[in-house]
């Protein structure tokens, strides 16, 4: 009997009203993420995927609304909480790791004065055993020399180690969910592999859930449990890793896997998606997908219903190119 | 003996942090203020024949860019040669030097800092060309048209202004403005790094295109190793400012030569690799202001012997076509 | 916190309203009212000053009409030739009104001007010193901050007891006081553009330092250089009125605002007030619409403030 999952996201609508007219930024997303499970959330530039991290807590601003749907944290439904009991889940229940590390640092302060006030601002410890906490999360993150490092500032850490510093922070009232947006991008690819190794590793150990969010299929190849893929602010197609990796049903889906150098002959034209992501204010009616498909026809000018040929699989598409039966 | 298209012989760059007067001053008084160096490049050589493509990797910190920039004519080397053609053109200058700087021209990373915002299309690809005489300025319009269509751009978008483009298509302006001067040798830094995953493959495409079509020779320089593996015919490896290893792409994802290679090619994510199961190489890239001594990977060496901390490793042919800087060479 | 927006690349076919930037910048200007009132007034006292001998109801410096019988009238009183004062006259009969209008003349002229030649020669040394570096910044720079570290009032004090009375000699001094102010603020921005690499383009293709410098850096420095240039013409314009109400700077046969103030002191005791007031409301209205207009400018050419 499988627990409930810790995070439920239901048809979650976020609008942008900008004076260009309205932008559905995220339209009718649904997945849901258990406990110590891995979801790669991906997509390329404007497909909403960061919008979908901040929309689960609260955290879009002017002229962005989440206009619809649910978010259930253990049952909770977060769009309808309170701004108080939202800061008491941030940062507490529910972290975020952002792109640029000095998003979470603050670049005035020691690393040590940041991670004491991470923990009192949602406990009542002493700060010699808040102090003793960070020392413990930091060597998790595998910094050495933590009891010295703490004392430093954020300018004096290469990124990598900036970058573990944030994920510490992110670890250090134990939460239940991690939302991770495009942590390693910006990192060299020894680095990377550092970070991901131990993410990995800390969801195992501690149970808990992580979303992570990025561009990269390769790198949610390696380290997720299931996947969602973005495109133009909807969820194209979802499911578990090694199927939709293996099994790609959707053309969007089939052309992204088709175009990464790997999957092609050495030498070869490589595979392409032809013309561009549309603008969020010039949606084709029905499929977004329909000007680069190769499969679409005037039906694709319907709405598309959300459709679970095989159980754990959902996909948004009306030319799927394998049939239920695999 | 055939004349390459570009020759690098002991190319190094420094940059130096002088002391200011205030650091002489408070040094006359007893303070150990150094001027900060930073090898950037350090005597690095190879040469690239006609029709080339190879991929230049590495990590923060290897040079790669400042090699890059070095080639294009962007930066002079602190020292050694660099020879297009059998021509030294790191001594030239007057018409020479132009002409040369006109045969290597390079693309850039960032699609948005790359083309001056003020500037319409048709003045950012036709300014070069009419200034060098290439093409007389009654007939930019309809040349730049020619090299927009070249590159799979609408030509009706000649009058519009940079920001007015998607990040691909910048990066395809970028690619005309470099092709408009009849270049040979193009240098790609990083090009594709700043772009959609879908939008890479049809660049990808246009490069090896353009290849074909117009018999370019490439240097790549990216940290993708996917990408670099699937374009290039030959693939130098850099680390910390040195040549680590040197040698045909397929042969190098067989069997690599250097333990840094060989972490790099275990830490590229594949769509393949599914689970994380190998313990990835440890330490931190190291500061370029303060290398290690000897060879500068051995910090992070799971194969250091006493000798890596105290000798430079030279670059040695290992077998036909392939270099590697690695004192296990020697135990071979 | 996210900016969608940035996310969207634009499409192939563009279906919404192709802007040049010119024509953004005119509608996100627009968006201040009161920015587009200062911009009326500004634009009403130059069209005064370039047109001041066709719509001035007096020549005040045709000593032919000017009578010292008309001294000292009070605003709104009609003269015994009928002509009607309407602000009043001055201690030696001239219509205030008309004294105004050609002392905005040769105010806002002597401002414009030494803001014009201040902003070429200034923002050709900013260009170079970050362009160059090395010695060539670090000779250009300290000059620069020796020349802002005193009083602007005081080196044109100095400059114009060496120099003597006259327009071009108080522009020259204007000149001097104020270049050192877009030579800072271009090389500030010039040292961030150096380093984009759409300059490293253009060394790539062998373009000229010249072009790079003028062609390439120049435009994109603008912003910031052109919200300088409107601050500090009021400053020039406010600069010269000083030193014409201490008596140096510009003769008596070109009178400025400054000169009309300084010539109305002497009776502000007496109660003949308009005769100071009125010049110097006319430089404050001046001066306000330019800083207001200023104002709006700094706010649109920030990038970081753009939507």
């Amino acid at each position: 009997m499988t627990e409930k999952p810790i995070l439920e996201v239901e048809n979650l609508e976020t609008h942008f009203f900008t004076k260009a007219g309205p932008a559905k930024a995220i339209d009718n997303v649904s997945f849901t993420v258990g406990k110590g499970e891995i979801m790669g959330l991906v997509g390329e530039s404007g497909s909403g995927k960061s919008v979908t991290g901040f929309s689960i807590l609260g955290l879009v601003d002017a002229p962005g609304e989440v206009v619809g749907g649910k978010v259930l944290f253990k049952g909770e439904n977060l769009i309808e909480a309170s701004d108080k009991r939202l800061q008491e889940l941030r940062g507490n229940k529910i972290s975020m790791i952002f792109q640029d590390p000095m998003m979470t640092l603050n670049p005035v302060l020691r690393v040590d004065t940041q991670m004491i006030e991470t923990i009192r601002a949602h406990e009542k410890v002493d700060k010699e055993t808040a102090r003793q906490r960070s020392r413990d999360a930091l060597a998790q993150v595998g910094i050495p020399a933590a009891e010295e490092r703490m004392r430093a500032y954020p300018h004096q850490f290469s990124g990598g180690m900036r970058q573990r510093v944030a994920i510490a922070i992110a670890l250090l009232n134990k939460p239940d969910l991690i939302i991770a947006d495009e942590p390693t991008t910006a990192l060299d690819v020894t680095i990377q592999g550092q970070i991901l190794y131990e993410a990995q590793k800390l969801c195992r150990e501690t149970g808990t859930a992580l979303i992570w969010i990025t561009h990269d299929l390769a790198v949610v190849a390696g380290l997720a449990d299931k996947i969602s893929v973005m495109y133009a602010g909807r969820i194209v197609e979802q499911g578990d890793i090694d199927d939709v990796l293996d099994h790609p049903v959707h053309p969007y889906t089939i052309g992204l896997l088709g175009s990464v150098p790997g999957h092609n002959t050495r030498g070869t034209r490589l595979h392409q998606i032809p013309g561009m992501t549309p603008s969020l204010f010039n949606l084709p009616k029905g499929c977004a997908f329909q000007t680069r498909c190769p499969f679409a026809d005037t039906t694709c000018t319907e709405d598309q219903a959300i459709t679970r040929p095989i159980p754990g699989r959902a996909i948004r598409c009306c030319h799927p190119q394998r049939e239920a039966a695999q | 003996m055939t004349t390459h298209m570009l020759d690098i012989k002991n190319i190094s760059k420094q940059f130096v942090k002088r002391l200011d007067v205030v650091a002489k001053l408070t040094n006359h008084l007893g303070a150990k203020n150094k001027e900060e160096v930073v090898h950037a490049v350090d005597d690095v050589s190879f040469s690239i024949a006609k029709g080339e493509v190879v991929g230049l990797v590495g990590e923060s910190g290897c040079g790669k860019s400042t090699l890059g920039r070095m080639v294009a004519g962007i930066l002079t080397p602190s020292d050694g040669e660099i020879l297009v053609k059998g021509r030294d053109v790191t001594n030239t200058d007057g018409k020479e030097a132009v002409d040369a700087a006109l045969q290597v021209q390079m693309i850039f990373q960032d699609p948005f800092a790359s083309l001056n915002p003020r500037m319409r299309v048709e003045d950012i690809i036709g300014e070069a060309p009419v200034v060098h005489g290439i093409i007389p300025a009654s007939q930019k319009a309809a040349y730049v048209e020619e090299v927009m269509a070249r590159v799979g751009l609408d030509p009706e978008f000649r009058r519009r202004y940079p920001h007015q483009f998607s990040g691909g298509q910048r990066q395809r302006i970028g690619i005309a403005r470099a092709l408009a001067v009849k270049p040979e040798f193009l240098v790609c830094d990083e090009s594709i790094a700043a772009l959609d995953v879908s939008i890479q493959a049809q660049v990808i495409n246009l490069f090896m295109d353009l290849r074909d079509d117009l018999d370019l020779t490439y240097l790549f320089i990216s940290h993708d190793l996917s990408v670099v593996e699937h374009i290039s015919d030959r693939v130098v490896i850099m680390y910390l400012g040195r040549i680590v290893e040197v040698s045909p792409t397929d042969e190098l994802f067989e069997k690599t030569n250097h333990p840094y290679t060989t972490a790099l090619l275990n830490e590229v994510p594949r769509i393949e690799n599914r689970g994380l199961d190998y313990q990835p190489i440890s330490g931190e890239i190291p500061s370029p202001l303060d290398p290690p001594s000897g060879c500068h990977f051995h910090p992070r060496c799971p194969h250091a012997m006493d000798r890596c901390r105290t000798e430079l490793p030279l670059l040695q042919e290992v077998s036909t076509g392939r270099f590697a800087a690695c004192h296990l060479m020697d135990e071979k | 916190m996210t900016d969608i927006l940035q996310e969207t690349p634009a499409t192939e076919t563009l279906n919404f309203k192709v802007e040049t930037p010119l024509q953004q910048f005119v509608s996100n200007f627009c968006q201040s009212k009161i920015a587009i009132g200062a911009l009326i007034v500004f634009g009403i006292i130059v069209f005064i000053a370039l047109f001041a001998p066709f719509i001035s109801p007096t020549n005040p410096y045709d000593l032919a009409t000017v009578s010292i019988l008309d001294a000292k009238l009070p605003p709104g009183s009609k003269s015994l030739s009928g002509v009607t004062y309407w602000l009043g006259t001055d201690g030696a009969g001239r219509g205030l009104l008309s004294s105004i209008f050609y002392g905005l003349r040769i105010s806002l002229g002597v401002g414009v001007m030494s803001a014009v030649i201040a902003l070429c020669f200034g923002a050709t040394m900013g260009l170079v010193a970050a362009y160059y570096g090395g010695k060539v910044d670090t000779v250009i720079m300290r000059i620069v901050d020796i020349q802002l570290s005193f009083p602007s009032i005081l080196v044109a004090l100095i400059l114009l007891a060496a120099l003597g009375k006259g327009v071009d000699k108080i522009t020259i001094a204007l000149v001097i006081v104020q270049w050192a102010y877009y030579a800072r603020t271009v090389r500030a921005s010039a040292l961030v553009e150096r380093n984009k690499e759409y300059v490293e383009a253009a060394t790539c293709l062998a373009l000229s330092d010249r072009r790079i410098l003028f062609r390439h850096l120049l435009p994109n420095c603008l912003p910031p250089l052109i919200v300088v240039g409107t601050v500090q013409t009021a400053h020039a314009i406010s600069l010269e009125a000083t030193l014409s109400f201490l008596g140096v700077g510009l003769p008596i046969t070109e009178p400025s605002l400054g000169l009309l103030i300084a010539n109305g002191f002497e009776y502000m005791l007496s109660g003949k007030y308009w005769i100071s007031f009125f010049p110097g409301v006319a430089l404050l209205i001046t001066i306000v619409s330019i800083n207001l207009v200023g104002d709006q400018l700094r706010d649109v050419l920030n990038p970081r403030l753009q939507r």
